[in-house]
C-alpha cells in the first residue's frame, strides 16, 4: 500500500507546477482575469503542447489515458494557481461526456480536435428551476423530418465564452424531472439559434447565460443514444465532482500555507500574532481541516469509480467533507489575515472566492451530504445481540 | 497511489481472523459483553485472558517490539492489520501499560537484568502494570511533578502522590517519574524513572470514581517507599528523556479508527430498532445526516491514518502528526458515544447495575450508553489533552 505517484505523475505534476510557477504568475492571472475574454487563448496552446489536453482521453485517439489520480494532479496544482481556463468544464466534463457516448466516427473526428486545442466544448446542462438537480431539464427539442428544433435556456455555463463547441442536454420525451428522456446535442456555439449572455463571476472566471431559440440540430449530432443520457451525465458529474475536489485541496493548502506565513510575520503588540494560542489554535485547526479534506480525495480517487454505486459515493462523501473544509479553511484564513483579507487587492481573498465557488459547484454540502446519505443510510438493520458498544 | 495490500499482507490478515476466530474464548466474550451490558468492572482475568492467550502465539502481544526480546516485530502495515481484525472481532484491547509503555523503555534503556526480569511478564501477560505520571499538580505540565526519591544507600525512599493510576487496582508493578535532583536548573532536569512493585510497604491505592460511576483510575500514595536502586532505568536524572520516548510509543493506534467503525454500525442497528416520528429512527433525516457526518469523518480520518501509516513503512516516521490523529480520533469517539446515548431516548437515564439497583428495565442495547458518553470525556483530555496536542502541532508541524 502507498499512496506515491509514478514516475511519469511525478513528471506531469512537475510540469504542471513548473507551468504555474513559470507561466502563471500571481501579476500573469491578475492582468488575465481583467481583460475582455477573461482567459489567454495562448494558455490553451501552451496546454496542448503539454500534453495537458490529453490526460484523460483514451492512447487510441492521442490522449495519455490518464486516470483519476492523474486527473488530481493536474487540478490540484491549477488551484494552487487559480488557473482560469476553463480545463475542467472542457476536457474532464464535456470531454468525459464524449469519450463515454461518443460514436467511433464522432470520437474520431472530435478528440483529436479537442487535444490538439482546436475545440473546445463545454456542458450546458443547468437551467434556472434546476439546482443542483441533473435530471430536471425542460429545454426542448421536436424531431422535424431529420432536424430537431431545440427551445430553451441554459444557466451558468462555465467557459462558454471561451467555447467552439456545446453539449446541451435537451428533454425528448418524458417530464421535466423525469430521468429518461434526456437526450444530448453537439453543436457549434456559431449556430444560429444560439445566443449569449457572458459574464464574469465572482471569482473571476466566465460563464454564461445561453439562450436557445429555435436551433436545429441534425439527429447525426445527437451524442449517444437518444433519450438516454442520464447515466454519463451523472457519472461524468461525478467524476467532474472529484476533479474540482482535487483543486479544491490544492487552493486550501495555499489558504492554509498563506495564513501561516502570515501569523508569523504580522507583528502586533510587539510580537507575531502567531505567538498567541487562539491563533495557533486556529492553524492547527485550518491545517487538520486540510489533511482531512486531502484524506477523502485519496479515498474518492482509489475507489472503484468503475462501480456505479462506489462511484456515487466517493464523489458525494468527498464534495460534503471537502466543502466543510473549504467553509472553514476559508473563512478562517480572512479572520486570521485581518484587514489584508478583506481587500482585493491582496491575493487571499481570491483564493477564498474560488474554493467558495467550488462549493457550490456540482452541489453544496447540503446537496452531497444527502445524497450521501441516501446511498448509505437508508437500510433498516437487525440487533445482533452479541456486539456492544465497546471504545475504551 | 495503491491503496491494497500486498498479497503477504492480505495472508497476514487472514492469518489474524483465522487465529482470532479459533482462539478468542467464547466465555470471555460472553463475561465482557454481560458485564458491559451490566455496568459490572472488569476482572483482571476479563483484562489479561486475551493477552495471555496472544502471548503465547509467536510473540503476538508485543506486535511491534523486536523479535530478539520476544516480541512479533510486525511491520507498521502488519501492526495497523493486527489492531484493526482484534477491533473488527471486537476482542478486548491489550493493556497498554507493559506492551506499548514500560516494555519499549526498558528494552531500550534498561540493563540485562532488568531486561530478564521484567520483559517476559510483560509478553505473557503475569505481570499487570500501571503508570505513575501524573500528579494532582502536575497534569498537562508533566515537568513540574514532585513525588521525591531519595537516594540511602542501596534502595531510594519515594514519597508523594500519583494520581489518574488507571487500574492500579490491579497492578503488579508501576512505573514512575520521581524527582531525585530538586535543584535541577531546569525542571525536565531532575527527574528519574523507577520501578516499583506495587507490594512495597508505604504504598496506598485509592479509588477515584468517574462520573459514570466507573472505577479506572485510583490515587496512588508513596509513604517513605523503599525501591532497590537496581529498579531505576538508565541513569539518574535522566528520566525525562525515557518518558518523552515512551509518549511517543503510546500513539501508536490511538485514532481507534476501527473501533469507532464497529461501534458507529452498532448505533445503525440500535437506531433501526429505535422509533421516531412513527418511523425507525435511522429514517429520521436529522438523525441520519449526524451518522452520515460521523462516518465522513471516519472515512477521512481512515485515510489520514493510511497515509501516516504509509509514510511510517517508507521509514519516514509517523512524527508529531500523530498528534491530529489523536484529536479527531477521540473527537469522532466523543461523537459516537454522544449518537449512542442520544438513539435511546429516554433510556439514556436509568443507571443500572449500581448498589442502589439490581433490577433491569429497558432495552438490553440501551444499557449503559449514557454511561460511556459520560465517560469518554476523558478521551479528549487524557494522553496529553486535545490542546496540548495542538500546542505540540502549532510548534513541530507549523513551527509556529
Amino acid at each position: 500500500m502507498n499512496f506515491d505517484y509514478t514516475e511519469e505523475q511525478t513528471l506531469l505534476e512537475n510540469m504542471v507546477t513548473s507551468f504555474v510557477r513559470d507561466d502563471y504568475d500571481w501579476d500573469t492571472r491578475c492582468s488575465i482575469v481583467k481583460t475582455e475574454e477573461g482567459w489567454k487563448e495562448e494558455n490553451w496552446k501552451k496546454f496542448a503542447e503539454l500534453g495537458l489536453l490529453g490526460v484523460p482521453f483514451e492512447e487510441d485517439h492521442g490522449g495519455l489515458g490518464g486516470e483519476a489520480t492523474d486527473i488530481m494532479i493536474v487540478m490540484e496544482q491549477f488551484g494552487k494557481g487559480l488557473v482560469v481556463e476553463p480545463y475542467m468544464p472542457s476536457i474532464i466534463l464535456a470531454g468525459g461526456l464524449i469519450s463515454k457516448l461518443g460514436s467511433a466516427d464522432q470520437k474520431n473526428s472530435i478528440i483529436p480536435e479537442i487535444i490538439s486545442g482546436d475545440r473546445r466544448y463545454v456542458f450546458a446542462y443547468a437551467e434556472p428551476q434546476s439546482r443542483f438537480d441533473l435530471f430536471d431539464v425542460k429545454c426542448s427539442a421536436t424531431l422535424d423530418g431529420d432536424n430537431y428544433t431545440i427551445n430553451g435556456f441554459k444557466s451558468v455555463v462555465f467557459g462558454a465564452g471561451m467555447a467552439t463547441h456545446l453539449i446541451i442536454s435537451v428533454r425528448t420525451e418524458g417530464d421535466q424531472r423525469s430521468k429518461s428522456g434526456i437526450t444530448l446535442f453537439l453543436v457549434d456555439i456559431k449556430s444560429e439559434g444560439i445566443t449569449l449572455q457572458n459574464y464574469p463571476t465572482i471569482d473571476e472566471y466566465r460563464a454564461s447565460e445561453v439562450v436557445i431559440e429555435n436551433l436545429s440540430v441534425s439527429k447525426e449530432n445527437i451524442l449517444g443514444e437518444l433519450g438516454n443520457s442520464y447515466e454519463a451525465i451523472e457519472e461524468q458529474v461525478d467524476l467532474s465532482t472529484i476533479a474540482i475536489c482535487s483543486e479544491a485541496v490544492g487552493i486550501l493548502q495555499v489558504l492554509k500555507d498563506s495564513t501561516n506565513d502570515y501569523c508569523k510575520n504580522r507583528k502586533q503588540f510587539g510580537q507575531p500574532i502567531s505567538a498567541n494560542q487562539a491563533i495557533q489554535h486556529r492553524l492547527v485547526d485550518m491545517m487538520i481541516e486540510y489533511e482531512q479534506a486531502k484524506s477523502i480525495l485519496y479515498m474518492a480517487i482509489t475507489a472503484d469509480l468503475n462501480n456505479p454505486d462506489e462511484r456515487r459515493k466517493a464523489a458525494s462523501a468527498a464534495k460534503a467533507r471537502i466543502g466543510k473544509a473549504i467553509k472553514f479553511v476559508g473563512e478562517n484564513a480572512i479572520q486570521l489575515h485581518g484587514g489584508m483579507g478583506v481587500v482585493d487587492e491582496y491575493m487571499i481573498s481570491h483564493f477564498f472566492k474560488r474554493a467558495t465557488m467550488i462549493g457550490i459547484l456540482f452541489g453544496n454540502v447540503d446537496f452531497h451530504m444527502k445524497r450521501y446519505i441516501d446511498l448509505t443510510q437508508s437500510n433498516i438493520q437487525s440487533i445482533n445481540e452479541e456486539d456492544g458498544i465497546n471504545l475504551s | 497511489m495503491d491503496t491494497a495490500f500486498s498479497s503477504e499482507d492480505l495472508k497476514f490478515q487472514s492469518d489474524v481472523r483465522e487465529f482470532i476466530s479459533n482462539n478468542y474464548p467464547k466465555e470471555l466474550k460472553d463475561s465482557i459483553g454481560a458485564k458491559r451490558k451490566t455496568g459490572k468492572e472488569l476482572s483482571r482475568d476479563d483484562l489479561m485472558t486475551w493477552h495471555k492467550i496472544l502471548g503465547k502465539h509467536n510473540g503476538w502481544s508485543a506486535p511491534g517490539w523486536p523479535k530478539q526480546y520476544g516480541g512479533a516485530e510486525f511491520s507498521p502495515t502488519q501492526k495497523y492489520i493486527f489492531e484493526q481484525e482484534c477491533a473488527r472481532a471486537e476482542c478486548q484491547y491489550i493493556m497498554p501499560f507493559g506492551v506499548n509503555m514500560v516494555g519499549p523503555v526498558i528494552y531500550t534503556f534498561g540493563n540485562d537484568e532488568q531486561k530478564a526480569k521484567h520483559l517476559p511478564g510483560i509478553l505473557s501477560g503475569d505481570v499487570f502494570w500501571c503508570q505513575g505520571y501524573s500528579e494532582p499538580g502536575s497534569g498537562s505540565d508533566l515537568a513540574s511533578l514532585k513525588t521525591s526519591a531519595v537516594k540511602e544507600g542501596d534502595h531510594y525512599v519515594v514519597n508523594g502522590q500519583k494520581t489518574w493510576t488507571t487500574l492500579a487496582q490491579h497492578a503488579d508493578w508501576i512505573f514512575c517519574l520521581v524527582r531525585t535532583n530538586p535543584e535541577a536548573e531546569k525542571p525536565q532536569q531532575g527527574i528519574s524513572f523507577l520501578l516499583i512493585d506495587m507490594k512495597t510497604p508505604g504504598i496506598t491505592v485509592r479509588p477515584i470514581k468517574l462520573m459514570d460511576g466507573s472505577h479506572e483510575v485510583n490515587e496512588t500514595w508513596f509513604d517513605n517507599v523503599k525501591v532497590p536502586v537496581e529498579n531505576l532505568i538508565g541513569q539518574e536524572n535522566m528520566g525525562w528523556t525515557y518518558a518523552k520516548f515512551l509518549l511517543a510509543h503510546e500513539r501508536s493506534g490511538i485514532a481507534g479508527v476501527a473501533r469507532s467503525k464497529k461501534a458507529l454500525e452498532r448505533i445503525k442497528q440500535i437506531a433501526s430498532a429505535e422509533m421516531s416520528y412513527g418511523e425507525p429512527l435511522i429514517q429520521d433525516p436529522a438523525f441520519k445526516s449526524k451518522i452520515a457526518n460521523a462516518e465522513l469523518e471516519l472515512n477521512s480520518l481512515e485515510y489520514t491514518e493510511l497515509r501516516t501509516l504509509a509514510k511510517d513503512s517508507a521509514g519516514k516516521g509517523p512524527g508529531p502528526e500523530s498528534s491530529l490523529l489523536k484529536i479527531k480520533g477521540t473527537d469522532i469517539q466523543q461523537m459516537v458515544t454522544e449518537l449512542a446515548m442520544e438513539a435511546v431516548g429516554y433510556y439514556a437515564n436509568p443507571h443500572l447495575g449500581t448498589t442502589l439497583s439490581n433490577e433491569y428495565v429497558g432495552p438490553d442495547y440501551a444499557t449503559n450508553l449514557s454511561g460511556s458518553y459520560f465517560n469518554f470525556r476523558k478521551a479528549s483530555i487524557y494522553g496529553g489533552s486535545n490542546e496540548i496536542q495542538r500546542n505540540i502541532i502549532a510548534k513541530m508541524v507549523l513551527g509556529l
